[in-house]
């Protein structure tokens, strides 16, 4: 499938595949057609996280140029964080990429950074600069950094030098503006939580006077990819997520009505699914046991490491917005609870022949049972 | 609006009407980001009000600047997010002294506008757009009189006013029954930088504190849910009545 290059003008205009798996079919549509898919009590939940300038252009002790991508936000300035290397060593004559345009290589063969120890400082600006207090046992790629900055200091440096996580796919360098939602509060998340990018409010707007319910939680959307192929196994890594108490109320009131809870992106499914099991596992509710609609969600914040595949059967959500996942990826793997392989197969070579683009300024797909009407 | 524990940003937080509205909301237990462009004063106003037990947070920006409004949602929702009111103060005049609309730049009017519209624009689409999933939340914006009646040589400043209180109006027709609320206060005549700037020979005692309007709009605020959406509301309306006559001003005095 060909990459969405940069964003695009008219969001509702983008091309939405419509799966239902109830039909067992698909068909074409566009993302304003959301308006009518989905019915009058139908609650479509969105996350609210903003994306952080995530990119931290540093430099270590020796002097080797080095890129920081934040990943997740321990506490106070603690963070941690994947380096990535530029090639810019100051010990090697390795071919070097100036570290603004080191996005311009693909994630998997960008050099890797030079080795770093805890203890080490990597410098960003004059007093800012982050010291590697551990390397991850299993993932040394994976650093706890601790930031020199406290938190009131630290974000306005981290939005003067920070810029967006950026891959190779993306035509040129992306502002902060680009990889927001149209709902972006908190700065969660370290990349764009992108099924909610055409989420405009005209739409919202006419969703809500049709009495579809719209409803928000926050998830700290964590990296897609980091060119390390132990760490890329490991993700999504543990997310934290905000769950308001009028969210809940909400996913409540649906379910007794019978209505549908639609999902905007994977992150929204991961915060909902990972704290009704985090109910469970405070209740000692055996995993096997779960199954049936309905798990009990607490309002509140919470991290989960669930990870969700075909066997996982969810609880909280029926249907999901999301893009177009290539197979063998974490995302294309969790919309496999919500449909079988064989028909997101079948859907995927369609798409793929007519033309939509993936990654996070690509198409979308809605995967819903009865979608196509029943 | 019960302003106790919410997420509060106020620009043109480090002098005049800004720094008194951020001292009230302190006092009243919201958790404020103060935002100016100069960060020294701004720092002052800011620890002045912890060292009188309120939580103030200084961020130096400018609302003009184009890329300043991210910086300034996402350093406010990180730290006091999620951010419930806005109060939006900064303002500048144009060229000063003030100048007939014949000898004003156009680059001037610009200025004024970046400063007086498009950036409140841009931070309020910003930060009222997560108010608007969560059902709750208010936007103060802070106009003049100047933006209804023509006063020679105030026209850049005028001008953007004007739109600043257009803008209210179409946000509030847009958000009605979404339980965010948008206002526009018009302070009256205050004692303030930019009131000397304006007219340097105007006399003083004949102008309004700052403390005392930030009290009115504090009130405006706490009985916000009574306005009707889109607003534009003189402070004095809603009176000084209930509060101290004297009040004293805690932390540093107001420009």
């Amino acid at each position: 499938m060909i990459a969405a290059s940069w964003p695009r003008d008219a969001p509702l205009d983008e091309r939405l595949l419509v799966v239902d798996p109830r039909a067992g079919s698909f068909r074409d549509g566009r993302v304003g057609d959301l308006a009518r898919l989905l019915v009058p009590g139908d609650l479509l939940v969105v996350n609210d996280a903003a994306t952080v300038p995530a990119s931290l252009a540093a430099t270590t002790t020796a002097g080797d140029a080095v890129e920081i991508r934040l990943a997740s936000h321990v506490s106070g300035p603690v963070w941690r964080a994947v380096l990535l290397g530029t090639g810019d060593r100051a010990t090697s004559g390795t071919p070097r990429l100036a570290i603004h345009e080191a996005w311009r290589t693909r994630t998997e063969h960008r050099p890797p950074p030079p080795p770093v120890r805890p203890g080490d400082v990597l410098a960003i600006a004059p007093r800012f600069d982050a010291r590697v207090e551990a390397l991850d046992d299993r993932l040394p790629r994976l650093l706890t950094l601790r930031f020199s900055l406290d938190d009131d200091a630290f974000w306005p440096a981290l939005y003067r030098h920070g810029r967006p996580v950026q891959y190779a796919h993306v035509a040129r360098p992306l502002a902060l503006w680009h990889v927001q939602t149209p709902f972006a509060a908190r700065p969660w998340a370290v990349e764009m939580p992108s099924a909610g990018r055409p989420l405009a409010w005209a739409l919202l707007g006419e969703l809500r006077a049709r009495g579809v319910r719209v409803s928000s939680l926050t998830h700290a959307a964590g990296l897609s990819a980091t060119g390390d192929p132990a760490v890329d196994a490991a993700l999504p890594l543990p997310e934290r997520f905000d769950l308001p108490a009028a969210t809940v109320d909400a996913i409540a009131e649906t379910h007794a009505s019978g209505r549908r809870v639609v999902a905007a992106g994977t992150t929204v499914v991961r915060a909902l699914e990972g704290c009704a099991r985090l109910t469970d596992l405070r209740e000692g509710v055996p995993r096997d046991s779960r199954g049936g609609r309905g798990g009990s969600l607490v309002p509140g914040e919470g991290t989960t490491d669930l990870r969700i595949d075909a066997r996982f059967s969810p609880r909280i959500v029926d249907g999901l917005l999301t893009g177009l996942h290539e197979l063998g990826t974490s995302h294309r793997s969790l919309v496999q609870a919500f449909a079988p392989e064989p028909l997101l197969a079948r859907s995927w070579t369609h798409a793929e022949a007519s033309g939509y683009l993936d990654h996070e300024f690509g198409d979308e797909c809605l995967v819903l049972p009865g979608a196509l009407g029943a | 609006m019960d302003v106790r524990g919410k997420g509060a940003v106020v620009t043109g937080a480090s002098r005049g009407l800004g720094a008194a509205l951020a001292r009230e909301l302190a006092r009243e237990g919201a958790r404020v980001v103060l935002v100016a462009r100069g960060s020294e004063e701004l720092e002052r106003v800011a620890a002045g009000i912890r060292a009188s037990g309120g939580e103030a947070h200084a961020v130096a920006a400018d609302v003009g600047d184009k890329t300043a409004p991210h910086a300034i949602a996402g350093t406010a929702q990180a730290l006091v997010g999620p951010v419930e009111l806005v109060v939006q103060a900064a303002s500048t005049l144009g060229h000063v002294p003030l100048r007939p609309l014949l000898d004003t730049d156009c680059e001037a009017l610009e200025q004024a506008l970046a400063v007086n519209v498009v950036g409140p624009f841009r931070l309020a689409k910003l930060l009222l757009a997560p108010m608007v999933l969560r059902g709750r939340g208010l936007l103060v914006n802070v106009t003049s009189d100047a933006s209804v009646a023509a006063y020679a040589t105030w026209g850049a400043y005028g001008v953007s006013k004007a739109a600043l209180d257009h803008l209210g109006r179409v946000f509030g027709a847009e958000l009605a029954e979404t339980g965010v609320k948008v206002v526009t206060v018009d302070p009256g005549e205050m004692d303030t930088a930019m009131h000397a700037d304006a007219l340097p020979d105007a006399d003083r005692a004949s102008l309004l504190r700052p403390e005392r309007v930030a009290a009115r709009i504090l009130r405006l605020v706490r009985g916000s849910d009574a306005l009707p959406n889109g607003a534009r509301v003189e402070a004095a309306a809603a009176g000084d009545l209930g509060e101290p006559a004297a009040r004293a001003p805690h932390g540093a005095e107001g420009a």
